[in-house]
């Protein structure tokens, strides 16, 4: 049969790169294969083998006169999180970590909106434009420019005084808790700080989810005779709400392992990245080291948790 | 305020304008209450505007709209007595079957358990009560739109708005739903108002057809009406396909000097060497192409005038090329009052 032997005559013809190329046509999953072994490699060795390794160090203690680390398994480690000065340090982060994440979503949403619905062609490259901006330059050289802003002789103070509300700023600064000696060494600094440094990630998975609401279900649902305000509650929330949680598990995650902002601008108090940093650095204490990163990894997987038990990725 | 009498919906001399296009322009316009009425038109042709004008999505930006006598200017979707089946169906994907039928009665503030019953009841009315649990992801597409008419009827709307609600389903199902649609129309006596580019569809199921083209109405009338006397070469070709014939041409034939149509299944063809009908008139032409359609042929037939003209036969006999005979009777030809 002639369209017999054309077949084979092609087949003839390839090099062992086309042959290649059929057999692997022939053998999907070998493909697969082929294709998996490098991630696999990366993530499952190298990047969770010694994440592993270091977090199976929590488990084991460290000898107080020698410095050296006691392989033997034990809860001691874990128990010394509990102790109130390592307990004020997880407790400061995570009310840290969820005031920023609030703050980021309330802030990101009516942005996210402009752009989802509004933005038209060369107004939305400008709005992806203002938002990636800060992301190209270095985060180091952001929080000392804020540091700079914020700062007893600093830029905002400044401004403050020129327009005569340096009292304001003083009754601001004499409020318990988001107070302190200046703006750029008080609670509130970090905040403010923070939610700079996050709000790109959060306002770009929340505008990616507003965009995806079709806007028919919005007409639909003022058809079925819900005012403005409802169909936001019934329809454009609970669609938005994966992109919302999302973002927050980006604001709240950076925020509970960052180090360099408290450092930087702050009442100087220990947050639960500081005092990885420390304990593994400095004071040279492996395993309560490991066991101060459990704790982010903890609440995040009962912060997952709870935002799918609320519903937060049934529109997915 | 205006009180035009039973009308369902009216529009008088409604404009919607976008920038410089003109999607719907001076448009009058009387649905009565209780009618099967449809919009038919080819897409841009301004039938879904006028749809979105009733439903509150758009409004004119000149002339007035009423809808059972109240003025509909400025009265936004939510406080209107109108729903509409979206040519997509538009459930809520997060919501289940039954909350997106009880949606309308949750918004009203209609208490869990009443809402739930009258929404399993609508479920009910369009075969689909065991359903209640499912995703609308989970749905083939004719049961969401089953749905979507769910949902709409259970506000029991005093007009309902169809935008092609058809469109998406396949030919066997499309022809189900039309009847299914037709029957319940009848049976709940609610207004509604259909819009598709459908000739088929809007002849079928419509006590009234509105033809538009460019943003405005061409002709209003029964579906008999508009396929048997169509207003001008646009109605003849759009609804049904005509053939149109030009005032020389007629004046050839000895008629009238004036434009009209004629309907391919009004025309007879026999092969040039068989005995000619007992016809008023008689042409001779070739077979250009043949396109069989299972119960009829169509031909393309060109005069030895040079004039192309469409015709039907039962008998898928002939091939390109044949000579035929071209017969009809004057009664069947029908002037067109416009030459557009």
């Amino acid at each position: 049969m002639t369209t017999t032997v054309a077949a084979t005559n092609t087949d003839l013809e390839r090099g062992n790169v086309g042959r290649l190329s059929d057999w692997l046509f022939r053998n999907p999953r070998y493909l697969l294969v082929i294709l998996f072994i490098p991630p696999v490699l990366w993530l499952g060795v190298i990047y969770l083998g010694s994440l592993l390794l270091f977090l199976g160090h929590a488990f084991f203690s460290i000898d107080e006169f020698a410095g050296t680390i006691i392989y033997e398994p034990t809860w001691s480690t874990i128990v010394q999180l509990f102790q109130p000065a390592n307990f004020d340090i997880i407790l400061r982060t995570i009310i840290m970590a969820t005031v920023v994440t609030i703050a980021s979503a309330i802030i990101a949403y009516p942005f996210a909106y402009f752009a989802a619905r509004y933005a038209k062609g060369k107004w939305k490259a400008v709005f992806y434009l203002l938002v990636m901006l800060p992301l190209w330059s270095s985060y180091l050289v952001k929080v000392y420019s804020w540091k700079l802003l914020l700062s007893q002789e600093g830029i905002i103070p400044s401004v403050l005084k020129y327009l005569h509300l340096t009292p304001l700023l003083e009754a601001f600064l004499q409020l318990p808790v988001i107070g302190g000696n200046s703006l750029s060494t008080s609670y509130f600094g970090t905040f403010i700080v923070f939610v700079y440094i996050w709000l790109p990630y959060m306002i770009l998975p929340t505008q990616a989810a507003l965009e995806r609401v079709p806007l028919n279900l919005l007409e639909a649902s003022s058809d079925l005779g819900a005012w403005p305000g409802q169909t936001f509650l019934h329809v454009t929330w609970p669609l938005a709400l994966p992109g919302l949680i999302a973002g927050s598990i980006f604001t709240f995650s950076l925020t509970l392992g960052d180090y360099i902002v408290p450092q930087v601008v702050g009442s100087s108090t220990l947050y639960i990245g500081n005092a990885v940093y420390l304990q593994q650095g400095t004071a040279g204490n492996l395993p309560l080291a490991a066991a101060f990163t459990f704790v982010p990894i903890i609440i995040m997987l009962i912060y997952l948790s709870i935002a799918k038990r609320m519903g937060a990725f049934n529109a997915l | 305020m205006t009180v035009s009498g039973s009308n369902a919906v009216s529009f008088k001399g409604v404009a919607r304008h976008f920038g410089t296009v003109r999607a719907v322009d001076n448009v009058n316009l009387d649905i009565a209450e209780g009618e099967f009425f449809a919009m038919l038109g080819p897409s841009g042709s301004g039938k879904t505007t006028c749809l979105r004008l009733i439903a509150g999505f758009e409004q004119p930006t000149a002339g007035g709209i009423s809808i059972f006598g109240f003025e509909a200017q400025g009265v936004p979707p939510y406080r209107r007595s109108v729903n509409t089946v979206f040519q997509d169906y538009a459930l809520f994907p997060h919501m289940s079957v039954l909350d997106n039928v009880a949606y309308g009665l949750m918004v009203k503030g209609v208490a869990r358990n009443v809402r739930y019953k009258k929404a399993n009841e609508t479920l009910n009315l369009v075969a689909l009560g065991s359903y209640g649990e499912r995703k609308p992801a989970q749905l083939s597409g004719g049961q969401r739109q089953r749905v979507a008419l769910a949902r709409a009827l259970v506000n029991e709307p005093r007009v309902l708005l169809l935008d092609e609600p058809l469109g998406a389903l396949d030919l066997k199902l499309r022809e189900q739903m039309q009847v299914e649609l037709k029957t319940l129309q009848r049976q709940l006596g609610i207004t509604f108002v259909f819009v598709t580019h459908d000739q088929g569809e809007a002849l079928s199921m419509a006590d009234r057809v509105a033809i538009f083209n460019h943003g405005q109405i061409v002709q209003v009338g029964t579906p008999e009406e508009v396929y048997n006397r169509p207003r001008n070469r646009f109605v003849a070709d759009f609804v049904g396909s005509s053939n149109v014939l030009s005032p020389a041409f007629c004046k050839s034939l000895g008629l009238q000097e004036k434009w009209a149509s004629l309907r391919p299944e009004n025309m007879v063809v026999t092969h040039s060497t068989a005995s000619k009908p007992k016809l008023q008139q008689t042409i001779e032409g070739q077979v250009v192409s043949v396109h069989y359609q299972g119960a009829a042929t169509r031909l393309h037939i060109v005069t030895q005038r040079g004039n192309t003209l469409t015709a039907v036969s039962s008998k898928n006999v002939y091939v390109a090329g044949d000579v035929i005979n071209l017969s009809w009777r004057d009664s069947s030809l029908h002037y067109l009052d416009d030459a557009l």
